[in-house]
Formats: C-alpha cells, sequence, structure tokens
C-alpha cells in the first residue's frame, strides 16, 4: 500500500519543519511533504501540520501574515471540509489568527521567552489527536515561546470547557491544575485547544520534540500514532 | 488625493500588557513617582490612495479589522489626513 502523506507548511521563518518531517517520517506508511507558503497544492495531504517558528519573523503579532498567504487559503479550506490539521507552537498562533480557532495568544505573563520541559495533563483523550492517550495522562512535553499565553473572553472559554473543547492543560507533576503550575499565565491553565468538529488541534507545546528517546521524552509520539491511525490506520 | 491613514493599536485593558507593566517599573525607578501606568501599543501610517474620505475611512476600518489588529485581544483608532 502506498504511503500516506502529511503536508508539513514552511513559511519563512518556520524553525521546526524539519523537526516535525522527521518526526512524520519516523511512522511507517506515512510521507511527509512540505509545502511552500506560498503554493496553493497540498499534493495530497491527508493531514496537514503547521510548525512551530517565528512565521514572518511574527511581524505584526505572531501567524497574523502566515495567516493570509497562499498555502493557508487552502488548509482553512481543507479544515472546513473536515480533515485533520494540526497547528504546533506558531502554527497555533497561525490557527487562531486564521480562525479556524477562537482566542488568541499573547505575551507571557513573566516577559520571558520560556524554553523548558512542561508537564501536560491529558484532558480530552477522545479526539482523533488524542485517542491514543488516557484520560488525564501526564506527559512530559517542552515548549519554547515567548507568546503562549492563552487568552479569550469568558463565554468562549466557557464553551469551551462546555463542549470539551480543551484538550490539553499545563499541571504539576501530580497532575494538579494549579497557577504555580502554570508557565505563560494562560487562562486555566489552557495548553491546547480542538475546534468543536473536532479536526483542528492547536498547542503550544510541541509534540515532535518529545517523539524519540534520544530527546528525552516520547510522550509525544501517541499524539502523532493517533492522528495517524486516523488518516492511514497504521 | 492620498490620505495617511494614522492607526493606532493598543492591547484591551483586559489583557495583561507586560511589556507596559515593564517600562513603568523603568520609569518609577528612574524617580518617576507620580507615573501611574503605561501601556504600550502600535502605531502604523498607511497611505491610502482614495480621492473620497469616506471610501478611505471604510478601506481602513477593512484593513484594521482584517489584519492590523486582532479583535480578540486589541483595539484600534485612526485619524485620515489628506496627503498634499
Amino acid at each position: 500500500m502506498a504511503d500516506v502523506t502529511v503536508g508539513v507548511v514552511v513559511f519563512p521563518g518556520s524553525n521546526c519543519d524539519h523537526d516535525t518531517e522527521y518526526a512524520v517520517g519516523s511512522f511507517s506508511g506515512i510521507k511527509p511533504v512540505m509545502l511552500w507558503h506560498n503554493d496553493h497544492d497540498i499534493q495530497g495531504a491527508k493531514a496537514i501540520i503547521l510548525p512551530g517558528g517565528f512565521s514572518y519573523g511574527d511581524y505584526l503579532r505572531a501567524g497574523s501574515i502566515a495567516r493570509f498567504s497562499p498555502i493557508m487559503q487552502e488548509v482553512i479550506e481543507f479544515a472546513r471540509k473536515g480533515f485533520p490539521v494540526l497547528g504546533i507552537c506558531n502554527g497555533f498562533q497561525v490557527l487562531l489568527e486564521s480562525g479556524l480557532l477562537e482566542g488568541a495568544l499573547s505575551k507571557n505573563r513573566d516577559k520571558k521567552f520560556l524554553c523548558c520541559q512542561t508537564t501536560l495533563k491529558t484532558v480530552n483523550c477522545s479526539t482523533i489527536f488524542t485517542n491514543r492517550y488516557q484520560q488525564d495522562q501526564l506527559l512530559s512535553v517542552p515548549i519554547a515561546h515567548g507568546q503562549g499565553n492563552y487568552f479569550a473572553p469568558p463565554e468562549v472559554i466557557e464553551s469551551l470547557e462546555e463542549h470539551e473543547q480543551i484538550v490539553f492543560k499545563y499541571s504539576d507533576a501530580e497532575g494538579m491544575v494549579t497557577d504555580e503550575a502554570n508557565p505563560n499565565g494562560s487562562i486555566n491553565n489552557i495548553a491546547g485547544i480542538i475546534n468543536r468538529q473536532g479536526n483542528v488541534l492547536g498547542l503550544m507545546p510541541h509534540p515532535e520534540r518529545a517523539s524519540e528517546k534520544s530527546l528525552g521524552s516520547l510522550d509525544g509520539r501517541a499524539l502523532f500514532e493517533s492522528l495517524f491511525q486516523h488518516i492511514a490506520g497504521v | 488625493m492620498p490620505y495617511t491613514a494614522k492607526i493606532k493599536v493598543t492591547l484591551r485593558q483586559s489583557i495583561l500588557d507586560v511589556q507596559g507593566k515593564a517600562v513603568e517599573h523603568a520609569l518609577k525607578n528612574l524617580g518617576y513617582h507620580t507615573v501611574e501606568s503605561a501601556r504600550i501599543g502600535k502605531y502604523i501610517e498607511v497611505i491610502i490612495n482614495e480621492e473620497k474620505l469616506q471610501e478611505a475611512e471604510r478601506i481602513c476600518n477593512e484593513i484594521c479589522q482584517k489584519l492590523l489588529s486582532n479583535p480578540v485581544m486589541e483595539n484600534y483608532s485612526f485619524e485620515l489626513e489628506q496627503v498634499n
């Protein structure tokens, strides 16, 4: 059987595109293809990943200019048709700017760029991106961002909670979702959310950087496994 | 005659402005004890080649909503001046 293609978008300023390509390529039966920001062709991809980095130098606002790039018009249509789209870090910022997910990400509350390992609590394991995890499973996954402080108006937060759209929260090692365990000031410790239809996930932490033993954690791997099982049955 | 749009984009009051806070602290450290707060926004100048003020205004509102500001966390305001 031919390999199933997964697109990894490359914006000028993306810097996790090759990490993501490497992680995706480590699964048998899955072939990553790089999708250039200026193209309209998604090359038959069955899922699309927007990687981390600083698309267009984060000018104006993180993700704001990338959102209008030619490939994003195709990604938005792809997502609206119900195909899976995953946004990691800057990719999450692009998804919010494009309106595929609700809310916004502002500067970390302590003003610092944070680059460290975090503990994530899987608060919804019944999505196509997380069904290989257990409910409330704790994961060790790194973050690397300056603008990861998730914000949305109270009615949006309420609606996200009600429809179980919050997928990952920052927690302590015991799984307690506390303010001390919140690295960036995100409302309700939100680290990742999914859209109502369940096909677009955005998260600040980097599962691709926790997908190999030599990286110190394999906890991000099940996210890709869940997704690839969904699109390819592998 | 084209118009210059002088656009200000500011964070909503409910959003913590970490840059503004840092500047506020720096000003207080410099001895300006009457400084109560500082907030940082963006100033953007756009030249719009339209004859009619109304049309320039419409375009300016559109670009502010579409790209220059993020309505989830920012407000915008602008002034239009005719370029001589």
